[in-house]
């Protein structure tokens, strides 16, 4: 019994296809980089590790907000609430300031995931069009205790730890996306609550007469989700110095679509954590490049939309469910 | 079987192997004109495969088909329908949102001038074919996901008659028809056959074959062993056949009691509407107890609602003499509950498909290896191994997608994850629809063995024979009541039948 | 079941949403001080490009999958309308069926990318869709055209209108008083809509939106069904960029208001009925899954000052009712897991 009590195991290492792709596709757009400053400045800037580490402390806030989104799209769910989660958690902790607004950020991010998860889980009402509508009442709320404008406060000591300083040349930021990231890979592999959510997001009848209770564990889902999004939100304002309207607004599709470049299925069910980080490497490293050719938005959106499909076409496509 | 009728479908050298497993080797088969040709085999024999090639939902790897006597390839089962094979699977093909109508319709619609649908003349011809299929009572209108199953499979059956084929074939086509439906379906194949149709007819239950079949193919591990006329081998012959070696009694022995075990399950007027109209049973230590009754009685329900799964049921529930209230099941989980649904859909409601093996064994049981909030994998490995070997699981890796195993396999999957929790109470609902001859077999002994450990087990079942031959008592339903309990000598096929009819209280009357 | 109970039952979203958006827009008739047809007509202009886009989400919808790309097709279709149709009537006509055609054309590559590329509708459109986007911006890198005023004037207003810029009639009586809006949305249904659904192809839809399997096993072309929807949902995104460059006069490639008519396109959608988990509903409850949004919008306008209600009125607070509005009206369906009485039929 020892071959299949071993093989019983998970997760065994196996290299998949939409890591190995990922990565290939991350040493092109670092080549293709490399080529156009070797020719316009003679520089080699992205393979010099200090742009790296830049691009990765920047990265570390799409890196959190992706790990928390993940966490809901394993379940078959989506959570559409995600900018102005951020957006209002960074708010609320600049306006408080102190250690009172980080906990008041932290607060908020708690009680969105759960009035999320109670909507989705208990109301059942479809994740896609509860957190559209979670995402329009934080706006409103931001609103009316801003009256329309950035805040003038700044980000409080601890944002700004997280999100700008560094220690011996590494950034917070990115160690706290490596925080998160080994909590979110110990919750989903080691824990009964990680294996429920993929039993979930496989089929949720057979999770629930299996006596899981779903409705708790999708509660858990979407407070995590939650939880990264005001961490990123609050490490973001770090980073920028201040909270300022829709600044999370930019990172709603690029979170769907590196969790979804990385193999997880959009459906549930299926997808490892590993890929949801080349999918955020990926995607950082694509708009950096970008940046760098000065290319103009019209013709970044086009690659954009461009290298997904590219990506998902040699590996994404689902078997047909004939055949 | 002097006059042989002209061949209409001929399939030569016919292979097919999905992922290195061989499905169908070397496989001739002809199915001929104004005859009822019967596919017998275990799961995974292939028949299945056999007959999603000739409908054109599979392509074969190797091999020729022939309509006819002209050579065909088909490329989606629009072809084959095309070319006059019209399949009924037994997944049903109906869609849920639309009307019976729409669905019997589905592809060829009757149509306006203008070329839309003409829904006028397609809901008198839909009214037209369930006449013809003996259902009047199904409004054309009505959306399928309001049908109950049996009447589903009623509406697929017009459905296919409705395309006119010339090759019908029929995938487990009465597995949720009552009585009194499945002897509709036997006049109207008669009457297509005499029509000079060929039909194909996949079927479990021998019954069936013997009421119907002209003659009989035997499959096993994707080979066809051999194809005879009905009468030429008997039952057990057949069988033996079809599992390749000898087939002794089915059923273990029931034991003998003196005195009735101490009760563990016991549940007093048990209300829920729609369904139950005060249901009471008790269930003791030991006990297999079996449901019975035509389909739709309330037999479900009542499994439902002792598993926590249906809101507002009234009644009380005692587990080993203390009332408790079962809300989820979750609470039915519990230790001091003990309970355990083998439910009725095990691909939607018992696994998770993709997931492995391994992780849908332990589904259920989590809970017991985890320390602290970390499952403990050793202890989990060493459970899946138990009962891969306990069950004799036939699975080549533990860690591969529970979808890769065959009918049989799976089932055992859903009742390892269950025996893990080590219930005290087992509910099972229709544990071997579709499931091979060997497989049954095993489940009966299991059940028994369990039985035999102390578990209470509750059986419900669509085949009189296991009520028979399985249970110690069995309890007859009938528009959501007890209507007969039968012991010992009494349960027998007549009493049964009598008991679900509800003949006493009709004669009664 | 009685045929009238049947139609009630089975088309309790659209009556939902009817019954929602006549007693939001009533009580915004009553409380406005001078509700006639000018204010008709002003809310017709705002709903118009909803209304189709959230047609052009109702077909994505109904084949069980959710297109991302219509906001962003509007806004190209709006800034290739801004360039074509600036000029006389021949250009504006060939503006018109040249923005339909590029509507239709580009749902039809998400159809094709969704359908041979196998990849989920969700995640191809989102990728189509900033694709869209970039090509809007390449037409027009900053907001601008010129759309032939009188053109635009005529086709905004009543009928009336109509024939008095070209002097083709003076006064038609009632029958002039009939919106513009009101006249394309009913030719759009009635000549498009309306056919479609009575088409084994848009039957089909409905068939693999409802169980895709079941459809396929059942012999329907499963991938010309769903290359149909995103089509016909290109060509309704299409009419929306046509609308709303007519309204404006101009083009403007703008990727915040493209993002939001996408969002609020799935809310019309689901208030309108339809199941987001495909084979129910249909185009014409979005139509008023989309009036109810914005009458949501126009109610907070005419709530008097010095009324008990009054601080809702406030400006800053619209945004936040308005997000309440919605959660609460999505949550009325929640209404149905308060009478389910067998728990598994909430996972299907």
């Amino acid at each position: 019994m020892t071959s299949s009590a071993t093989a019983a195991r998970k997760p065994r290492f196996t290299v998949d296809l939409p890591i190995v792709i990922g990565v290939v596709f991350i040493a092109l757009i670092l080549a293709v980089g490399t080529l156009y400053t070797l020719k316009t400045q003679g520089t080699a800037t992205f393979l010099s590790p200090n742009y790296l580490v830049l691009q990765l402390h920047s990265g570390a806030f799409l890196g959190i907000t992706a790990a928390g989104m993940m966490m809901v799209i394993l379940l078959g769910h989506i959570d559409l609430s995600v900018p102005w989660t951020m957006t209002s958690g960074a708010m609320i902790a600049t306006a408080i300031g102190g250690t009172t607004g980080d906990l008041a950020g932290l607060g908020l991010g708690l009680a969105v995931g759960l009035v999320n998860g109670f909507g989705v889980a208990f109301l059942r009402v479809p994740s896609m069009i509860f957190t559209l509508g979670m995402n329009t009442v934080l706006l409103g709320l931001m609103v009316m205790l801003t009256g329309g404008h950035a805040p003038q406060s700044a980000a409080t000591d601890m944002m700004t730890f997280l999100g700008a300083e560094r220690t011996l040349g590494v950034p917070h930021s990115v160690v706290l996306w490596v925080l998160v990231s080994a909590a979110l890979v110990f919750v989903l592999t080691r824990t009964a609550l990680g294996r429920y959510m993929y039993a979930i997001g496989n089929q949720e009848a057979a999770a629930y007469l299996s006596g899981v209770k779903t409705r708790l564990v999708i509660m858990a889902a979407f407070l995590m989700c939650s939880l990264c999004a005001v961490i990123a939100g609050m490490s973001l304002a770090g980073y920028s110095a201040r909270a300022f309207q829709a600044m999370g607004d930019q990172y709603l599709l690029p979170s769907i679509a590196a969790v979804v470049l990385g193999g997880t299925t959009i459906l549930g069910g299926q997808g490892r954590y590993s890929g949801t980080v080349i999918g955020v490497i990926l995607i950082v490293l694509l708009q950096s490049v970008l940046n760098v050719m000065q290319m103009e938005e019209a013709y970044r959106q086009i690659i954009y939309g461009v290298v997904i499909i590219a990506m998902l076409l040699i590996y994404g496509r689902q078997r047909t469910a004939h055949r | 079987m002097s006059l042989t009728p002209a061949p209409l479908l001929e399939m030569r050298g016919i292979s097919k192997s999905y992922g290195g497993v061989k499905a169908l080797t070397d496989v001739d088969f002809v199915a001929r004109r104004g005859e009822i040709h019967a596919v017998l085999g275990e799961n995974g024999a292939g028949k299945s495969t056999l007959i999603k090639i000739a409908a054109g939902v599979v392509t074969p790897d190797t091999g020729t088909l022939a309509v006819d006597g002209a050579p065909r390839a088909f490329a989606s089962p629009q072809e084959a329908t095309g070319a006059g094979i019209v399949c009924m699977f037994q997944e049903l093909s109906l869609l849920p949102d639309l009307s019976v109508a729409d669905n019997i319709f589905i592809t060829s619609p009757p149509r306006t001038r203008l070329g839309l649908i003409d829904r006028r003349a397609q809901r008198r011809r839909a009214e037209e074919l369930l006449a013809r299929v003996g259902c009047e009572d199904i409004d054309p209108a009505t959306r399928i996901r309001d049908l109950p199953l049996s009447r589903r499979q009623m509406v697929e059956i017009a459905k296919a008659v409705g395309r006119d084929p010339a090759l019908l074939i029929l995938d487990e086509a009465t597995s949720a028809l009552t009585a009194a439906d499945v002897e509709k379906v036997y006049t109207i194949l008669h009457k297509l056959r005499a029509d000079g149709l060929a039909l194909l007819y996949i079927s479990h239950r021998m019954h069936e074959i013997e009421a119907l079949a002209d003659t009989l193919s035997v499959f096993r591990n994707g080979r066809r062993v051999d194809t005879f006329a009905k009468g030429a081998h008997s039952d057990d012959a057949i069988v033996q056949m079809m599992i390749g070696r000898e087939f002794a009694n089915v059923y273990p022995a029931k034991p003998k009691r003196a005195a009735p075990p101490p009760p563990v399950l016991q549940a007093d007027r048990l209300t829920f509407s729609p369904g139950l109209n005060g249901v009471s049973l008790t269930v003791g230590k030991g006990e297999i107890v079996g449901i019975g009754g035509l389909d739709g009685q309330g037999q479900r329900e009542l499994l439902l609602a002792l598993f926590g799964v249906l809101a507002g049921v009234g009644g009380t529930v005692k587990i080993d003499g203390t009332a408790r209230r079962i809300g989820s099941p979750a609470d039915a989980k519990r230790p001091e509950i003990g309970m355990a649904l083998i439910p009725e859909d095990r691909k939607t409601e018992g696994l998770m498909l993709p997931m492995s093996v391994a992780e849908n064994i332990t589904a259920a049981s989590l809970g017991a290896v985890t320390k602290g909030v970390v499952i403990d994998r050793a202890g989990e490995a060493d459970n899946v191994g138990r009962m891969v070997k306990e069950m004799q699981i036939k699975v080549g890796d533990l860690a591969a997608p529970v979808a890769t195993l065959s009918g049989g396999n799976q089932q055992k999957v859903v009742i390892a994850k269950w025996l893990l929790t080590k219930p005290k109470i087992i509910l099972l609902n229709d544990p071997t629809r579709g499931i091979d001859v060997g497989t049954k077999e095993e489940i009966y002994a299991l059940l028994r063995r369990l039985a035999d450990e102390g578990a209470a087990v509750v059986l419900y079942t669509t085949d009189y024979a296991e009520l028979i031959g399985c249970c110690d008592r069995v309890l007859v339903m009938y528009e959501g009541r007890v209507t007969a309990e039968l012991t010992g000598e009494a349960i027998t096929e007549t009493n049964i039948v009598s008991a679900a009819l509800n003949l006493a209280a009709e004669t009664a009357a | 079941m009685s045929a009238a109970a049947r139609f009630v039952r089975y088309n309790a979203g659209l009556i939902l949403a009817i019954a929602l958006f006549a007693v939001i827009y009533g009580t915004y008739a009553v409380l406005h001080p001078n509700w006639g047809l000018n204010v008709v007509l002003q809310n017709a202009n705002e709903s118009l490009a909803l209304i189709f886009v959230g047609m052009a989400q109702t077909m994505a919808v109904l084949v069980g999958g959710l297109d991302l790309s219509v906001g962003p097709l509007m806004t190209l279709t709006n800034c290739f309308g801004s360039i074509v149709m600036a000029g006389s009537g021949g250009s504006v006509l060939a503006g018109v069926v040249g923005a339909l055609a590029l509507g239709a054309a580009a749902g039809f590559m998400n159809g094709c990318v969704i359908v041979y590329g196998r990849i989920q509708p969700i995640i191809a459109t989102l990728a189509t869709g900033a694709i869209y986007l970039g090509c809007a911006l390449i037409l027009r890198p900053t907001p601008g055209g010129a759309v032939n005023g009188d053109i635009a004037w005529a086709f905004t207003n009543d009928l009336n209108e109509l024939g008095l810029t070209f002097g083709w009639w003076e006064d038609l009586g009632p029958i002039g008083l009939l919106p513009m809006q009101a006249l394309f949305l009913a030719a759009v249904i009635g000549l498009v809509w309306f056919p479609f659904r009575a088409t084994v192809l848009g039957r089909g839809c409905y068939a693999v939106g409802s169980n895709e399997q079941a459809a396929y096993m059942s012999g329907l072309n499963v991938n010309r069904s769903k290359i149909a929807a995103f089509t016909l949902g290109g060509f309704f995104a299409g009419c929306a960029g046509v609308y709303l460059t007519l309204q404006m006069g101009s083009g403007n490639a703008d990727a915040p208001q493209a993002a939001e008519y996408t969002l609020r396109s799935i809310a019309a959608v689901v208030i309108g009925g339809t199941s987001l988990f495909g084979g129910t509903g249909g185009v014409v409850g979005t139509i008023f899954g989309a009036l109810v949004l914005r009458s949501i919008t126009f109610i907070f306008r005419v709530i008097p000052a010095g009324a008990a209600l009054s601080f809702v009125a406030d400006p800053l607070l619209q945004p936040l009712f308005e997000g309440l509005i919605l959660l609460l009206a999505v949550s009325l369906g929640a209404a149905r897991v308060l009478r389910v009485k067998n728990r598994l039929s909430l996972f299907t």
